[in-house]
């Protein structure tokens, strides 16, 4: 089996090459995705391979990417959309939770829209404000859309074309502070053999405590994990891969043997993610619990200028903190 | 109306007046049927396009069933709803010509996108008017398949489906499917209130840039619910298409063949690859917005009545009278057969079963999903409990 060393992000633009490959149905729709090649090169090269009816340079207006796109996948296109930035999507907002999400509903399984709306999410690129949002949640929440977030290279690779494969409308979120992280990508693994899209998965295995996060938050979390391994603590990571539906049965067993359950992630705690990963875990794993499920998340605060985002988004010492308070229960 | 190709036909043509211009005293409104039921042999929009249809009696006599039927049957469903039987009904009353015309104007290979209150579009496309109700009714959401009827789901919020349409036809050039007589060309409905919403200017500027196969098609009906037109321009609508680079007409909407003319002119346009067009229908919403509205809170009756006497189903019948196309046993008959689909229809409506309660679970994702299967257990399961007890 081939394996490369790819960033995150050239693992996404090989995966979407490949998408564009084996179906003529599949469209590349955004702002900047031509010749530009995306403002962070994730479509690279891709309007030139497979020129401007399938790598298409939108107008500037998110609701019309999103509601053109619904008009397309009615046709019979696959289309992948690119939002430029997490806090340029809201524009949108209307077209992804009233009508993506809906059609397949309302029409009583008729019609399929088969769409990928691919946003890069959260901070520290050091940005102005409207590009370092975590909106998960909203999307999370809207029945009909399916989310999914990759935090890895290898996972890059494989869920990105997952994804565009799936009939389901899916929001893929993209950890654009890890797009430059290099790792192993087996590349000629057939699709049908991989680890499936709606699934989350142990990243490092552990026996103390769990800590379960999901795109950027996966990486601080080993990070983690790695340092506490040196104080003689053994944390288990578990990716979540997917947020909506979430995929929770290895966090209960993981739960369920260390007795202690740490959620990360980098939106605001209030009715976040992490609310709902706490709820299940209290739900389903009550008698194992040591301690109650904690979360390290970002502040409830919009996100802060990029001289103070460091103290704002979870790092190292926050989430070993709160390891720390699940053992002085 | 016959099968065929009404408006390219020769047979039949009467004598009708010369063209003239400024029949309405408003020269930017393309009319060949005047009120009084005059018809103008011809007339030239504001660009210079002449626009003429000819039609044989046959035809005549089809237009005029149209509009009548789709009134009786509309009818119907607000009685249907005043009587508890449907939630809600958004009356077409006023605005069938505009309706009749333009749905008779789509080929079969055309693709149309409504609103809520498309229901003579709908009949014209050949559709059962039962289709619709389930949502009015509350019995479904949409529920039929628009690739099987070239007729999308109705659209509620405002405006979100002249972005799918838009979409829908860039898909049409992508297929190659433009350029000939057997061309797809697309239809976006819409009303006066819709022109102020983002989708709809956003997709204005996608069909702009990508020469999409569109007509749309704005009913001004006059009215946003309670909010009159000059809350939402300042400028006559059709106008606004020159701005984003395209034809834009006004016809008058409550004249069936005018709005047939024209947007057979412009569905052919955008067939052949000349890109999309603006049409105004200028019409009247004589109804409430929906079953739900009071109009009497916000327009005076004086105005409703100078409307009346636009009526477009009388402008019709006052012309066959006239040309001696159509006599009293014609139009009696007419009127039954309106008569007797509105009561099938409303035989059926009564029928419609409620849906199953698990069946709410059904379709939410074509892969499905843990969680939500989850919860359908979870909800028979709690159903389940009730069995054999009183309650």
């Amino acid at each position: 089996m081939a394996t490369e060393t790819l960033t995150l992000g050239k693992a996404l633009n090989a995966g979407m090459r490949k998408a564009l490959e084996n179906d003529p149905k599949v469209v590349i729709m955004g702002e900047d995705v031509g010749k530009l090649g995306g403002v962070f090169r994730i479509t690279d090269g891709l309007q030139k391979d497979f020129g401007d009816q399938r790598v298409i340079d939108t107008p500037l207006a998110e609701s019309g990417i999103i509601g053109t796109a619904v008009g397309l996948a009615i046709r019979g296109y696959r289309p992948v959309c690119e939002i430029q930035f997490d806090g340029f999507v809201y524009p949108a907002y209307d077209q992804i939770v009233s009508q993506v999400a809906k059609m397949h509903y309302r029409s009583r399984g008729k019609l399929t829209i088969p769409m990928v709306i691919r946003i890069p999410f959260g901070g520290g690129i050091g940005a102005v404000e409207h590009h370092s949002e975590s909106p998960e949640a909203y999307f999370s929440h809207t029945p009909g859309l399916k989310v999914a977030t990759c935090a890895n290279p290898q996972d890059a690779y494989v869920m990105i074309q997952q994804a565009i494969a799936s009939d389901d409308p899916i929001v893929f979120l993209e950890p654009k502070r890890r797009y430059w992280e290099k790792g192993p990508v087996e590349v000629d693994q057939p699709l049908p053999e991989a680890y499936p899209l709606q699934a989350a998965r142990i990243a490092r295995p552990g026996t103390d405590a769990t800590l379960i996060a999901y795109g950027p938050m996966v990486r601080t979390c080993l990070d983690a994990a790695t340092a506490a391994a040196e104080d003689g603590r053994e944390l288990e990571v578990i990716d979540l891969r997917t947020l909506a539906p979430l995929d929770l049965g290895q966090v209960y067993e993981s739960v369920r043997r260390t007795g202690r359950a740490v959620v990360v992630h980098e939106a605001p705690s209030n009715i976040g993610l992490g609310a709902e990963v706490a709820t299940r875990i209290t739900e389903e794993c009550f008698y194992s619990l040591e301690s109650p499920v904690l979360r390290v998340t970002g502040y409830d605060i919009p996100y802060p200028a990029s001289r103070v985002e460091e103290e704002y988004l979870p790092d190292l010492d926050r989430v070993l903190d709160a390891v720390d308070r699940t053992f002085g229960w | 109306m016959a099968k065929g190709d009404p408006g390219v036909s020769t047979r039949g043509r009467r004598a009708v007046p010369r063209s003239r211009k400024g029949a309405t005293g408003d020269p930017e409104l393309v009319q060949l049927l005047t009120p009084e039921g005059e018809r103008l042999e011809s007339v030239t929009g504001p660009d210079g396009t002449e626009y003429r249809v000819d039609f044989t009696d046959e035809e005549y006599r089809g237009f005029y069933r149209d509009l009548v039927l789709v009134r009786k049957l509309d009818a119907e469903a607000t009685a249907l709803q005043r009587q508890g039987e449907l939630g809600l009904w958004a009356s077409l009353l006023g605005q069938e010509a505009a309706q009749v015309g333009s749905g008779r104007a789509l080929r079969t290979q055309d693709m149309a996108f409504p609103t809520y209150r498309e229901h003579g579009v709908l009949y014209c496309r050949g559709i059962d008017p039962i289709m619709p109700l389930g949502l009015f009714r509350g019995v479904d959401q949409g529920g039929w398949d628009p690739n099987e009827f070239k007729f999308n789901m109705y659209t509620i919020v405002i405006g979100a489906q002249t972005l799918h349409a838009t979409g829908y036809a860039m898909g049409v050039t992508m297929d190659g499917k433009t350029g000939t007589d057997e061309g797809e060309a697309v239809i976006a409905y819409f009303g006066d209130g819709a022109t102020s919403q983002g989708d709809v200017n956003e997709s204005f500027v996608w069909a702009s840039v990508f020469n999409a196969p569109m007509v749309f098609f704005c009913q001004n009906n006059q009215y946003a619910i309670s909010e009159p037109l000059e809350r939402q321009t300042r400028i006559p609508l059709y106008r606004r298409a020159a701005g984003f680079g395209f034809p834009g007409v006004r016809v008058d909407g409550n004249d069936v063949l005018a709005s047939y003319a024209v947007t057979r002119h412009a569905l052919d346009n955008a067939r052949h690859g000349q890109g999309p067009s603006l049409i105004e229908a200028y019409t009247y919403r004589m109804g409430a917005h929906t079953t739900s509205d009071d109009p009497t809170r916000y327009r005076i009756a004086s105005e409703v009545e100078a409307w009346q006497a636009k009526d477009p189903i009388a402008r019709m019948k006052a012309f066959l009278v006239k040309q001696k196309i159509a006599d009293d046993d014609f139009f009696a008959e007419v009127d039954e057969q309106a008569k007797r689909e509105s009561v099938h229809l409303r035989e059926r409506v009564l029928e419609m079963p409620n849906p199953e309660p698990s069946s709410m679970f059904d379709h939410v994702y074509p892969n499905g999903s843990p969680l939500v299967d989850q919860e359908r257990a979870q909800f028979t399961q709690y159903l389940e409990s009730f069995e054999g007890s009183a309650h």
